[in-house]
């Protein structure tokens, strides 16, 4: 690696190595949404694995930030699967979306969590909190 | 490249490493590799967690899960259900005492509630053997704001309105101590980083280099750059071959990417810094000592003044402060003065961290702001009293400090308080002590430690400490004087005028705050030759209670010096002038007939 030659430069790198950290911090942070996927069997079978990625590839794709995404046991609704949870912080009520395919997801960070705009039909059911 | 979605911290503090973090560390990397999962999830060693009493620590986000006492064979099941299947390994989460259920995340457990971590911000967080975790979260950033754009006066200004005071012991404001060394002129000047921690029980500094050790390096430049110095020295003890470790790649790292050595961030200020490591006397840690030791001469130290800030290493102008000290310098620095002087006490900014360790539950690492009292720091924090046995006293200050009673337990602690109690802050160690430590005993402990770690120099110290030990000895066996207490008061004062260094003229303390405290144990072992604590083996005696006694000859069959007979089913019989006092025979009997006495 070369030498840092100037305080901005240092703070370009710290933006480049923000990554390593993130998830991290926003562990810590009590005003972050979390995203639960449903990964036990049945979600995983129904193919929560590639909701989670597409999930995780949005949220880098469109640079959110304060949210965890992480993977939740069955929900006991294994028909539905897979299922995502936004849990928003400080108590708010939970969404619950049912057969989140990785087109849903990527809607889901678009328009749930980056507009704020519900996306009513695909709603499971809400309610309870964190 | 992709993110890490999860990320699995393992501690890699010494506490940690020495039961076995190394291989659950080991086990993760292989399994997930297996599995196809090394791309998706990170795992790193990181710093101390502080819950030492727990370890090994392993820590999950985003999910906020905090296991304890981990083994390596619990690595495939967390695997298997918490990172693939999203279901916590609910025997492995913390159970707290009060609450009887599992605690996941961190911040519900007790432990951490009342704690404010700043000196401990980035351990059990970043991976410190990898600076750009240390520059993810603004590291180095403090530097080059004040080598690009403030003075050196304004520097000074910052530290000094923070209020910070020295964590090493004596709690000097460490800005005016800067401006002391700024103000020295000189064509060369030194940084010096007090590494050394001889205090028994204490590891703060340790854990601190271990778990984040560009915060202090980065800390020094600021210094070196306020003061007008190019070169640093950290002074520490050879026995700490991980934070050594730790610093070495820290340093090598910072300079490859020119954040230390010549010309850092090209602004012509240079700074390089260098280890010289101690061989592990107590009196090392005392500065002037440690400017003799770092040169290559006999640990003795020299007369003050000169001060170092007038005359330190190689007889010009020195800046020495303590580990902690510096850790806490970049976050004043990015927070500003009023933030840090907003925490603690009218006299006492900030936090202190404290190793509290003896019979507490929690043992471990705890940073509270200055002004918690003892009792939040024993019950809240630590969990309360081992055993649920009696809280009888807390010696801070190390060898140098004092016992504080339980009857002050709601003292606020800082700097002024602990003085006034007949103690002192120290460096942070914070011993806790029940119903079953006896208060002169534990006194002659800490006077054995100074004597044998007196450097000899002067003689109040050398002969001062000898005299004392030996009366504390005299008293333990049942064989002290009335007199004998007027004695150590006398020559308690004199050590504590009289000598050299501060190593001698606290030595006292511990005398003289539990005859303060616990006279009334000193008059027991004097007057009526026993032990309350029943810790004092010249002054007890076991004996057999006959109607307990079911002759069962276990004790006797036990009694490595065979001095207990009777026949079989028959109460038996100990000979008090054969008896060793090992309690091996309390310890067998089945019906407990064997009591201290
Ligand atoms: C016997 C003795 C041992 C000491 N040991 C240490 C030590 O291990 N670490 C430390 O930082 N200061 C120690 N000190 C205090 C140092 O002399 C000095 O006050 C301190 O390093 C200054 O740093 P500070 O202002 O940041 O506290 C010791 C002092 C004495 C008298």
């Amino acid at each position: 690696m070369s030498k840092i030659k100037s305080l901005d430069e240092l703070r370009k790198i710290r933006e480049k190595v923000s990554d390593n950290t993130e998830v991290r911090i926003t562990g810590e942070s009590a005003d972050r949404t979390i995203i639960a996927v449903g990964m036990a069997t049945c979600g995983i079978a129904a193919g929560a694995r590639e909701t989670m990625s597409a999930l995780l590839s949005e949220i880098e794709a469109k640079n959110v930030k304060n949210i965890s995404v992480i993977a939740t046991g069955c929900l006991g609704y294994c028909y539905a699967e897979p299922l995502v949870e936004i849990r928003p912080p400080h108590d708010a009520p939970i969404v619950r979306y049912a057969n989140v395919g990785a087109e849903l997801a990527k809607e889901i960070i678009d328009k749930h969590i980056c507009e704020g705009t519900f996306i009513e039909d695909a709603i499971f059911n809400r309610g309870g909190s964190n | 490249m992709a993110n890490f979605r999860m990320h699995i911290l393992i501690c890699g503090g010494t506490g940690c490493m020495s039961s076995h973090s190394p291989e659950v560390h080991k086990n993760f990397i292989d399994i997930l590799g297996k599995k196809g999962l090394s791309k998706e999830i990170q795992v790193l060693k990181t710093g101390c967690f502080g819950f030492c009493e727990q370890g090994p620590i392993v820590k999950i986000y985003p999910d906020n899960i905090f296991y304890v006492g981990v083994t390596g064979q619990d690595v495939e099941e967390i695997i298997n259900e918490h990172v693939i299947k999203g279901r916590p390994v609910q025997r492995l989460l913390y159970v707290d005492p009060m609450k009887k259920s599992p605690q996941e995340e961190h911040k519900d457990i007790a432990f951490y509630q009342s704690q404010v971590r700043i000196a401990l911000k980035n351990c059990g967080l970043i991976d410190p053997e990898n600076i750009d975790d240390y520059i993810s979260v603004r590291g180095y950033e403090a530097l080059g704001e004040c080598i690009t754009s403030k003075t050196p006066e304004e520097i000074i200004k910052i530290i000094k309105d923070s209020g910070l005071r020295g964590r090493g012991g004596a709690g000097f404001p460490t800005g005016l101590k800067w401006e002391f060394a700024q103000k020295s002129a000189s064509d060369k000047k030194y940084v010096i980083c007090n590494a050394d921690e001889g205090d028994p029980g204490a590891f703060m500094d340790r854990s601190i280099l271990e778990g984040d050790p560009h915060a202090v390096l980065e800390a020094m430049a600021i210094c070196g750059y306020a003061i007008g110095a190019d070169e640093g020295v950290i002074y520490i003890r050879a026995e700490y071959p991980l934070a050594v470790k730790r610093l070495q790649v820290a340093i090598a790292q910072a300079e490859e990417l020119g954040l230390l050595g010549d010309s850092i961030l090209g602004t012509g200020f240079n700074f390089k810094i260098t280890l010289s490591l101690g061989a592990g006397a107590f009196v090392c840690g005392e500065e002037t000592a440690l400017l003799n030791s770092v040169e290559g001469g006999r640990g003795e130290p020299r007369v003050r003044p000169p001060f170092p800030a007038v005359k330190g290493l190689y007889q010009k102008p020195t800046n020495i402060n303590n580990v902690e000290t510096y850790a806490n310098i970049t976050q004043i620095i990015l927070n500003g003065p009023e933030w840090f002087n907003s925490i603690g006490t009218e006299t006492s900014k900030g936090t202190k961290v404290f190793a509290l360790a003896g019979k507490i539950n929690n043992v471990g690492l705890v940073e509270v702001p200055m002004g918690t009292s003892i009792r939040d720091i024993i019950y809240k924090i630590g969990g309360g009293i081992r055993g649920g046995k009696k809280f009888k006293a807390i010696q801070t200050g190390g060898p140098s400090g004092g016992c504080i009673p339980a009857e002050l337990m709601d003292l606020k602690i800082d700097y002024e308080t602990l003085n006034a109690a007949g103690s002192m802050m120290g460096s942070g160690g914070m011993i806790v002590m029940d119903e079953d430590d006896c208060m002169v005993n534990i006194a002659k402990f800490y006077l054995e430690f100074t004597l044998e770690e007196s450097c000899g120099k002067c003689t109040p110290c050398r002969i001062g400490t000898t005299r004392i030990y030996e009366i504390l000895e005299r008293i333990t066996k049942g064989q002290g004087k009335m007199e004998d207490l007027d004695a150590l008061k006398e020559l308690g004062e004199v050590i504590r005028d009289a000598s050299l260094c501060s190593l001698g003229q606290t030595a006292p303390n511990p005398v003289l705050s539990t005859i303060d405290y616990f006279y009334d144990e000193y008059l027991a072992h004097i007057q009526d030759k026993k032990c309350p604590a029943k810790a004092c083996t010249d002054l007890l005696e076991y004996v057999v209670i006959d109607e307990k006694c079911i002759g069962c000859t276990l004790c006797a069959r036990n009694c490595p010096v065979s001095c207990i007979s009777g026949a079989v089913k028959k109460p038996h019989h100990i000979d008090q002038s054969k008896c060793i006092k090992c309690g091996v025979c309390e310890s067998k009997c089945p019906v407990k007939a064997i009591i201290k006495q």
